[in-house]
């Protein structure tokens, strides 16, 4: 069993129960506070630096050759805890020459920012690479309409990222040669 | 009505405007340096963003001004102003409407019979400049500020609502408390002054003033008189470590819970006016007013000159007490209610007591020396 010790607690001393030299040393302390260095970001002008990592906006990105990566799979839109995306499945149009009956596309992608909890599960859950959360952080609007991210916008925040797949050259190739599967 | 009496009446009407409007901006910019100090003591910047457009224009100086916050308090001002004014359902009217009145009455007021300088004409004539010298100057002040815990007493009563309640409450008997000491904190330095004999008036603020011209000033001279006077000051002025009245922390807001818009802004402007009128009381009192050092004669020479260097001295005493309380306020936590009636009671006035009666003795004893 566990001895319990009880610890006397000193009474204060006279100067302790005065306050007062305590208070000076507080007062010590906040004045030198005052002279010190200031932690304050100016945040419109300043940004803090965005570590690695960092689950911001999700967006949708290209592929260096200015591919869509998405096809449409719908797992993020089924991972998503909070139901914020919603994708209307589609075909990448005929007259495309270059993209057409490799893959399938997102005729729409909507991320509904009101809804977004940015808990990046999407992005983990994307077999093409696809949907990634970027550094943006800050979004404003005056409609909930407004927050409503559609494909347009999502591929414009997402831009393109450098990707080592390239999985359309291949398939490309593939089919080419005969060996479409 | 004769003409000189008019001129007179005018004369003293302009004063008391310029006095007015002069320890209200103080009183503004006492909350900008509360909000700067403090923000500067927690590792902060504070207000810096409020700049007027054409201010902001000139180069160096507009930016460091904006950086300073100081077009803030007019920023703030103005949003009191233009706040949307709103009364609950549940309070009484009249005194709702009262009260703001009777808390910023008695903190300007009091100004009246503050000296803060002197002038000294070609004939070696010197006026002092004061809006009215009162022989009974420090019971004067005493008996009108005590009257500013009525403001705060119908706020908490009028809002019929329980925090404010609870927070006029704790103020009356905080308030009570606190003036008996302050009271017996200074009677003490009035024994001193007034030696046996003096047929001038015993309890007028110049005459305290002026006694303390060349020689100690009365801080040094009665160490434990001025801590319990300052000590009570804070109390009176509703200042941390004693804002029993407001405690945010636990009563919301305290007695102004229910205001809103422009009668919190008068509140709140009363607030500093009581902070900015007790820091001048004590520079008055303890600190030697306007006049120098102690042991030094004024170096600054009669006049036009001399008395604007004066008046400044003054000021720069009263900021730097000001300063004090705004320091005093980021470093100590509050009192508990209780805890603030023990100390009141049972400390600080049997304190003031014994400096009191050996003050007494003392002053008797030098009395009887000097006479035999």
């Amino acid at each position: 069993m566990i001895k319990t010790v009880v610890i006397e607690r000193k009474p204060l001393s006279l100067s302790e129960r005065t306050y007062l030299p305590q208070i000076a040393s507080g007062l010590k302390t906040t004045l030198s506070n005052l002279f010190k260095k200031k932690v304050t970001l100016q945040y419109p002008e300043q940004r803090p630096s965005i570590p690695r990592g960092y689950r911001g906006v999700p967006t949708l990105v290209k592929d260096p050759n200015g591919r869509e990566k998405c096809v449409s799979c719908q797992l993020c839109e089924f991972v998503c805890p909070s139901k914020a995306i919603r994708i209307t499945p589609g075909d990448i149009p005929e007259d495309d020459e270059e993209q057409s009956h490799v893959e399938k596309a997102p005729k729409e992608f909507e991320i509904d920012m009101l809804r977004c909890i940015y808990c990046g599960y999407c992005e983990e859950v994307c077999p093409e690479e696809a949907i990634f959360l970027q550094e943006d952080y800050s979004l404003s609007g005056y409609s909930r309409e407004e927050l409503v991210n559609d494909k347009e916008k999502l591929y414009e925040m997402g831009g393109t990222l450098p990707d080592k797949h390239f999985k359309w050259d291949k398939k490309k190739t593939e089919e080419e040669q005969g060996n479409a599967h | 009505m004769d003409a000189e009496l008019i001129q007179m009446l005018a004369l003293k009407v302009t004063y008391a405007i310029v006095m007015v409007s002069v320890v209200m901006s103080i009183a503004g910019y006492t909350v900008l340096a509360e909000r700067k100090v403090c923000a500067w003591m927690q590792g902060r910047v504070g207000p810096n963003r409020t700049v007027l457009p054409f201010v902001a224009a000139i180069p160096f100086i507009g930016p460091f001004l904006r950086n300073l916050g100081i077009f803030q308090p007019l920023a703030d001002g103005l949003k009191f102003l233009f706040k949307e004014e709103i009364v609950p359902g549940h309070v009484n009217k009249f005194y709702y409407y009262l009260s703001p009145i009777v808390a910023l009455v008695p903190a300007l007021t009091t100004m009246t019979v503050l000296p803060f300088g002197e002038f000294t004409n070609a004939e070696g004539l010197t006026t002092t400049l004061v809006l009215a010298n009162v022989d009974l100057g420090i019971l004067f002040v005493f008996a009108i500020s005590s009257l500013g815990v009525y403001g705060i007493v119908l706020a908490g009563w009028s809002s019929n609502s329980k925090y404010p309640f609870l927070g006029g409450i704790r103020s009356s008997a905080q308030m009570i408390s606190y003036e008996l000491v302050m009271g017996l904190s200074v009677l003490p330095v009035f024994l001193w002054v007034n030696a046996p004999g003096m047929t001038g008036s015993g309890l007028s603020l110049v005459s305290i003033v002026n006694s303390q011209e060349d020689a100690a000033w009365l801080v040094l001279v009665q160490p434990l008189s001025a801590f319990l006077f300052l000590v009570a000051l804070f109390a009176e002025t509703n200042r941390l470590p004693f804002d029993m009245p407001e405690s945010e922390t636990d009563l919301v807001g305290g007695f102004h819970t229910e205001y809103g818009s422009f009668k919190f802004g008068i509140f709140f402007v009363a607030e500093y006016a009581h902070v900015v009128i007790g820091s001048a009381i004590f520079t008055t009192l303890f600190l030697g007013g306007w006049h120098f050092l102690p042991w030094v004669a004024d170096p600054w020479a009669p006049g036009l000159i001399g008395s604007l260097l004066g008046v400044g001295w003054f000021l720069a005493k009263t900021f730097c007490l000001i300063f004090f309380f705004i320091w005093v306020r980021w470093t100590l936590p509050r009192f508990r209610y209780d805890q603030v009636m023990k100390l009141g009671w049972a400390k600080l006035l049997p304190l003031a007591l014994v400096n009191l009666i050996f003050y007494v003795i003392l002053v008797t004893y030098l009395d009887q020396a000097a006479a035999s």
